[in-house]
């Protein structure tokens, strides 16, 4: 225990430090943001829970929304963490964990500085919540692999300089063990990119076809066949990206609740209506000390199987409170304003302040990062230890198991 | 007013009403493909007019206007039917508007020679109609948007009417206004001069809304409606509304059911088919459950209108709106669920069925507002 707060103010002395010198020497208010974020990296507070001379200081995570505030406090942005948020909310963390030296000092920096977007080409059209059937191949070829086949739902894939791409590379071993991962130049002769339009009209994701991609052996991440040993740190660092976000109380989702509620003419502010709002203002205050409790708890490293439970409320949480806006909203809540435009946007509207475009959105939050009935199986058999269910396709080599 | 004991329910269709649906259902599975329903969506025409023609030369616009006014005489079963199937492919046409909503405030409110002038080319389909009672911001309770002031040979319209479904390619609207002696209901030539109709931006972009300006339009005496007292004839007019949606919703419902079983029949994971799992196949077992009660509210609802027994519809329309509505809205938002990332897609269809679910939900009364109208047919 005593070593335990000795540790803890450790940690925060060494944080404030750092933020204070990062602040004299590169007042963001009047630094270009690049250039900032360059010097944030610098002083390793891109992610502070990761090693020194990577963007971390070897500390807790929690200290990172600290050095986050301070930031915004003194006129910096962190938009870098939004448009960026497959490479910085993801891939860091797999390079940190997997990658070779050379890979670390390569693509950490710019893809903190925003110079390098990052997308994650995980699903298939064949292979979603069963991320371990997936087809598109890669074959060595000399110093090189040649890769073939199509992903679906890339975020970002669009703007992406970089892709984390898992392929099989052994058809004959259960599809746990034939996987190998990597690292894409998404410009690259062989690869296409074309939109997928969503609900909104927007498309922020894209299908991606390879066509005898080669990509040098030296952008393999992990071992030939351990894959899936990376792609789930991958996953890993994606729940938490998605439900770990801790903003201020009454933030987000509730906050447009609160906001049509105050909205609504007097007679319709009925006790019903105020009862439910408040219930899920409860919930999401609930959730959020929750994913505050859960921080203070994190260590270094790759975040645990618990990462799903904040994945989970949140996703269905986010869905019920915007679907309760737009009844809020009355007849109003019959119109879509702006309209669908098809464009390709350059972030996901994850947290847009249109209530009408949140609503949408949010369908696919117990979608995107797993699907929430898969969060749930992960809870029960990873985190209460309760028995799986039956798997018919365990033991199989891959290329004999029934797919769609 | 308490209804003790509700009246005989029956649910049985006729040979001829199972023809009916059948051959609707032909005819829709044919004529509104996604594609064409998405070229109508985002076209500027506002609404199948083909297929408009098709279902008037059929006899479907016209099926419950009387005989003699070149309808076919059916009753409301026969439409509750055809707005079933209608609901089943989100057919973008003005059924509900210029069928439900206009007709059946003219016949009520309209006098006999009003009937005999309007009500004919309401059956054809050359005339469609569009209510226009709401102000712009919806309220469903206190004074239309539109004030209607005596002049020496006639009224002049003033204001603006908000949500005004199909109110862009309508070619008349029947616009409930008040005057200095309360309501009263007039007929309007949608193109007369100082009539402003705008496209709203809806969420539903299957079923258009506008909103309608009206400033210094001149109407007829003989354009103001001397049937039924105005508000009994607004009123019948939005009750038939209300089961109409219900209807639809029902048949947007069952087809959201048949689709999303189909993939979860189809659709492998783990090497079987996910429709094994518990968590999705007990969804859509709920799913079925609730698709079977909203058939039975909706049908009921449909049958006491058919019959005009005033005292259940008190019951059973308002029943019918608010279970129907939020069964619907589950059914798809389930269904998003259930088909994963390709439910999220614009391409997919399933994003038609959640946005036209959450907008009737919210279209003449949110499931709150009936299960309060419920509340007070109940005297609880
Ligand atoms: C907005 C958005 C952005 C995305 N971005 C990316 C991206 O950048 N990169 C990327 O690689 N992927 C991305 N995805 C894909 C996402 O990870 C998949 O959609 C998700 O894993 C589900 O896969 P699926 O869509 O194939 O659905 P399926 O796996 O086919 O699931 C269909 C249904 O079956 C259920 N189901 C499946 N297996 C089980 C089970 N064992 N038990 C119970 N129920 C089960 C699911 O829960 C779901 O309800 C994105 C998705 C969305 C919606």
């Amino acid at each position: 225990m005593a070593s335990d707060t000795t540790a803890t103010t450790d940690q925060r002395a060494r944080v404030e430090e750092s933020i204070d010198a990062l602040l004299t020497a590169f007042p963001p208010a009047r630094t270009p943001e690049p250039e900032f974020w360059g010097a944030q990296f610098d002083h390793g507070l891109a992610w502070v829970q990761h090693p020194e001379g990577l963007g971390g200081l070897d500390v807790s995570p929690r200290w990172q929304a600290e050095v986050d505030r301070r930031i915004v406090e003194a006129g910096g942005s962190t938009r870098n963490r939004t448009q960026n948020v497959l490479g910085i909310g993801m891939g860091a963390g797999t390079i940190v964990a997997h990658g070779t030296e050379e890979q670390q000092q390569r693509f950490l920096r710019p893809m903190f500085t925003l110079e390098e977007i990052w997308c994650q080409m995980f699903s298939e059209p064949g292979a979603g919540s069963d991320l371990a059937a997936l087809a598109t191949s890669a074959k060595l070829d000399g110093d090189h692999w040649i890769v073939n086949g199509q992903k679906v739902w890339t975020t970002l894939g669009h703007l992406a300089k970089w892709g984390m791409l898992v392929t099989r590379t052994d058809p004959d071993v259960p599809k746990h063990a034939g996987l190998t991962y990597f690292i894409v130049d998404m410009e690259s002769d062989g690869v296409d990119v074309r939109p997928l339009y969503q609900i909104t009209g927007e498309a922020e994701f894209n299908e991606v076809y390879f066509t005898d991609v080669a990509i040098p052996d030296d952008l393999r991440v992990g071992d030939v066949g351990q894959g899936w040993t990376v792609a789930m740190t991958t996953l890993m660092n994606e729940r938490v990206a998605i439900g770990g976000n801790v903003q201020p109380r009454g933030a987000g989702a509730i906050a447009q609740a609160v906001e049509a509620w105050e909205r609504t003419d007097a007679p319709d502010r009925d006790p019903a209506k105020r009862d439910q709002l408040l219930r899920y203002w409860v919930e999401a205050e609930a959730m959020r000390l929750t994913t505050l409790r859960a921080k203070e708890a994190a260590k270094q490293g790759t975040p645990g199987p618990e990462g799903s439970t904040a994945k989970l409320q949140w996703a269905d949480l986010n869905k019920a409170i915007t679907s309760f806006t737009m009844d809020l909203l009355g007849p109003e809540g019959m119109t879509y304003p702006g309209g669908y435009a098809f464009t390709r946007p350059d972030v996901t509207s994850n947290r847009t302040p249109s209530p009408h475009k949140a609503f949408l959105r949010s369908r696919a939050n117990s979608i995107e990062g797993g699907t929430s009935e898969v969060m749930k199986n992960i809870l029960g058999e990873r985190v209460l230890g309760l028995p799986g269910e039956p798997r018919v396709d365990k033991n199989l080599p891959w290329r004999e198991v029934p797919r769609s | 007013m308490s209804t003790t004991a509700p009246p005989t329910v029956t649910f049985a269709l006729t040979e001829e009403q199972q023809l009916l649906r059948s051959m609707v259902r032909e005819l829709l599975t044919e004529r509104v493909t996604s594609a064409r329903l998405r070229e109508v969506m985002l076209g500027d025409e506002g609404y199948d007019a083909v297929l408009w023609r098709e279902l008037a030369d059929l006899g479907l616009v016209g099926l419950a206007i009387p005989e003699h006014l070149g309808g076919g005489g059916s009753g409301f079963v026969e439409v509750s039917i055809v707005l079933e199937e209608l609901g089943r492919v989100l057919a973008p046409v003005p059924y509900l508007s210029s069928v439900v909503l206009g007709a059946t405030v003219v016949a009520t409110g309209g006098s006999e020679d009003q009937q005999a002038r309007v009500l004919p080319d309401v059956a054809t389909g050359s005339t469609r109609l569009a209510l226009a009672h709401l102000d712009t911001a919806g309220r469903l309770t206190g004074p239309p948007g539109i004030r209607a002031s005596r002049v020496a040979d006639g009224w002049v319209l003033e204001g603006e009417a908000g949500y005004v479904v199909d109110g862009r390619t309508a070619t008349d609207l029947v616009v409930a206004a008040t005057t200095d002696d309360g309501l009263e209901l007039f007929l309007v030539d949608a193109e007369a001069d100082g009539v402003e109709r705008t496209d709203v931006e809806v969420l539903d972009a299957t079923r258009p809304m506008a909103t309608v300006g009206f400033s210094g339009v001149r109407v007829d005496d003989a354009n103001r409606l001397t049937g039924a007292e105005p508000m009994a004839a607004l009123h019948a007019g939005l009750q038939a509304a209300v089961v109409a949606i219900a209807c639809e919703q029902v048949g947007g419902t069952q087809r959201t059911l048949e689709d999303a079983t189909a993939y979860a029949r189809d659709r492998v994971q783990f090497g079987r088919a996910i429709g094994s799992f518990q968590a999705v196949k007990h969804r859509l077992a709920e799913m079925l459950v609730a698709a079977e009660s909203a058939r039975s509210a909706a049908h009921h609802a449909a049958r006491v209108l058919a019959t005009d027994e005033r005292q259940e519809l008190a019951v059973a329309a308002p029943l019918a709106k608010a279970y129907c509505s939020e069964v619907y809205e589950q059914a798809t938002g389930d269904a998003i669920q259930i088909f994963g990332g390709i439910g999220f897609t614009w391409e997919h269809d399933t994003h038609l069925y959640f946005k036209r679910a959450k907008s009737t939900k919210l279209l003449l009364g949110d499931p709150k507002h009936h299960r309060s109208l419920l509340g007070d047919a109940l005297g609880i």
